[in-house]
């Protein structure tokens, strides 16, 4: 049913989500569209030594959305850079296959019912998508789901 | 119900109409399906399907160039539906109206043959606020590659076109006035008549982006006095890549080809190609047979039920749509013209629009959420998306109710 999808620390984080804010001393940013829903987001780095120091974030979405980005931000901060990118491999394989949930992931298996919502699965990613461009410095000023 | 809509309901027999739609009797995650997204296609009746049916079954050929009795049969059977197309929006005479894959290609059709031969630098296109994608990009490539411009009319902020601010964007420059006869977003229904009149005046022609409105009511070229008209099959309960562009003749043969290739032309020597006559002209390559066929059985269709029936049916939908979505808290309907097709958009206070289109459908409720290919009409009225419920004559007053229940555990799950 649609619980397993809404779970309460989703709506918890949808509505009353963390760590957004804009953040003057970045030292990586990056920005995500995606242009099916107009979902938009801003991701604010700083890394020193390698490793999250802070991260924050602006935007508009959806609940789905909006509570991943909030979870995202609280579960990087203190990872080491390939940390934080492994993280994002296991929560992108969380969503798009069968694979059994890894205890890693923490409190971010609670978006492992998006995975019976295929059309969702952008909505959940948007945030990570965002991430990787920070922390790759892909270049691109505007990642898109898309 | 009101008892002036009991009267018309029972006049319209929706149970006996919905024996005809397959589709609808499903259930989806074990509720009945509620389909309230027929402004992005409408399903099917069996009419339709056995047509199609048919003509892979037992007539299929390439038409217009056989001799053998399978061409002639689906040749016959193809501009058969151009002769009901003639009649369903009751054009002069059947070379008026061209096969097109949709209203989308319609649109481009012109833009391209009529607009490249007659734009020119310095010269303008008006458009309004409410179109979708498909009536304003076309026009944007053509000025973009022309030098010319593209002119917006305005709206208010119940959805309705401002006719004086159009009246200040016609002038010597304007070339053409393109305009949606019904918006998808928010269910307008625009004045065309006025428009084509006023664009007429300023010596402009004028087409008419009628995709949302054939399927809801009847349509008359003749009385419109449209240069060109273009709509979509498939929302006309017929099949998808089909559809049909309207032209004055004197028009059309005015223009040259937008496709070259087979069936467009009389003859082709190295040297020199003579073009067919209309409306085979715009018409290169094997079409879709067997949706123009089908789509003669989805005209046959809405023509038996009456479009004026079916106007006045949807009509009282609209009205008690309104008023159930109108009694839940925090919901805005967006697009309230006086004149409206049966379309609600609406937004709810803290809930995005992708989250309760998920919950709806788990209950079996299909409604389209989204920007519905038009971000300016979105810009307009200050909102990322809307959640869209488009009704059709095959929908219920009960499907209504079913809605607002939705609504009600959306609200729930998000409070």
């Amino acid at each position: 049913m649609v619980d397993d999808l809404y779970q309460e620390i989703i709506i918890d984080h949808s509505k009353h989500p963390r760590n957004c804010h804009a953040m003057a001393d970045a030292n990586r940013k990056a920005e995500g569209y995606n242009p099916l829903c107009g979902d938009e987001l801003k991701l604010y780095v700083k890394i020193e030594n390698d490793i999250v120091k802070d991260v924050s974030w602006v935007g508009s979405g959806c609940a789905i959305s909006t509570a991943s980005a909030s979870l995202m931000t609280e579960s990087l901060k203190g990872k080491s850079r390939p940390e934080a990118l492994k993280l994002l491999e296991n929560f992108h394989e969380l969503l798009t296959t069968d694979t059994p949930v890894t205890q890693e992931l923490g409190k971010l298996v609670v978006f492992c019912g998006v995975r019976d919502y295929p059309a969702r699965v952008k909505c959940a990613t948007l945030a990570w998508h965002t991430l990787k461009s920070a922390l790759m410095n892909s270049g691109e000023p505007v990642v898109s789901t898309e | 119900m009101s008892a002036i809509t009991s009267v018309i309901s029972a006049a319209f027999d929706v149970d006996k109409i919905r024996e005809d739609f397959p589709v609808l009797k499903q259930r989806i995650h074990g509720k009945p399906l509620v389909y309230l997204d027929s402004a992005a296609t409408s399903q099917k009746p069996f009419a339709v399907i056995e047509a199609i049916r048919k003509f892979y079954e037992v007539d299929c050929a390439n038409i217009h160039r056989g001799v053998h009795e399978l061409s002639q049969r689906s040749t016959a059977a193809y501009e058969e539906t151009r002769i009901k197309a003639k009649r369903f929006l009751n054009a002069r005479a059947k070379n008026e109206l061209i096969f097109v894959r949709g209203a989308t290609e319609g649109i481009n059709l012109v833009a391209s043959s009529w607009g490249r031969k007659n734009v020119k630098a310095g010269d303008e296109i008006v458009i309004s606020t409410l179109e979708h994608h498909s009536n304003i990009v076309p026009w944007q490539m053509l000025c973009e590659e022309k030098g010319a411009r593209l002119r917006v009319i305005p709206v208010d902020d119940r959805g309705e076109l401002l006719l004086e601010e159009y009246e200040k964007l016609l002038g010597p420059r304007t070339r053409m006035v393109a305009v949606g006869h019904v918006s998808n977003a928010l269910g307008t229904i625009n004045p065309v008549r006025q428009i084509v009149e006023m664009a007429h005046r300023a010596g402009a022609l004028a087409l008419i982006d009628g995709a949302q409105a054939a399927p809801h009511m009847k349509i008359d070229v003749q009385a419109l006095d449209a240069d060109f008209y273009a709509f979509s099959g498939h929302k006309v309960i017929g099949p998808t890549g089909i559809g049909i562009l309207y032209g004055k003749a004197k028009l059309l043969n005015s223009m040259p080809p937008y496709q070259g290739g087979g069936d467009m032309i009389k003859s082709v020597t190295f040297e020199k190609t003579v073009y067919a006559d209309l409306p085979y002209k715009f018409e290169a390559g094997t079409p879709n047979i067997a949706g123009g066929i089908g789509l003669g059985a989805a005209f046959d269709y809405v023509t038996r039920l009456g479009l004026d029936n079916i106007a006045a049916y949807e009509h009282e939908l609209l009205l008690y749509g309104t008023e159930a979505l109108s009694r839940i808290p925090g919901l805005r309907i967006i697009g309230t013209a006086r004149e409206k097709a049966a379309v609600l958009s609406f937004v709810i206070d803290g809930i995005h629009p992708h989250d309760i289109g998920t919950v709806l459908d788990r209950q079996g409720i299909a409604v389209r959420t989204g920007h519905h290919c038009a971000q300016p009409v979105m810009d307009r009225f200050g909102v990322p998306a809307t959640t869209r419920a488009s009704l059709a004559f095959y929908n219920t007053f009960a499907e209504i109710d079913a809605l607002a229940a939705g609504l009600a555990i959306v609200k729930e799950i998000f409070s």
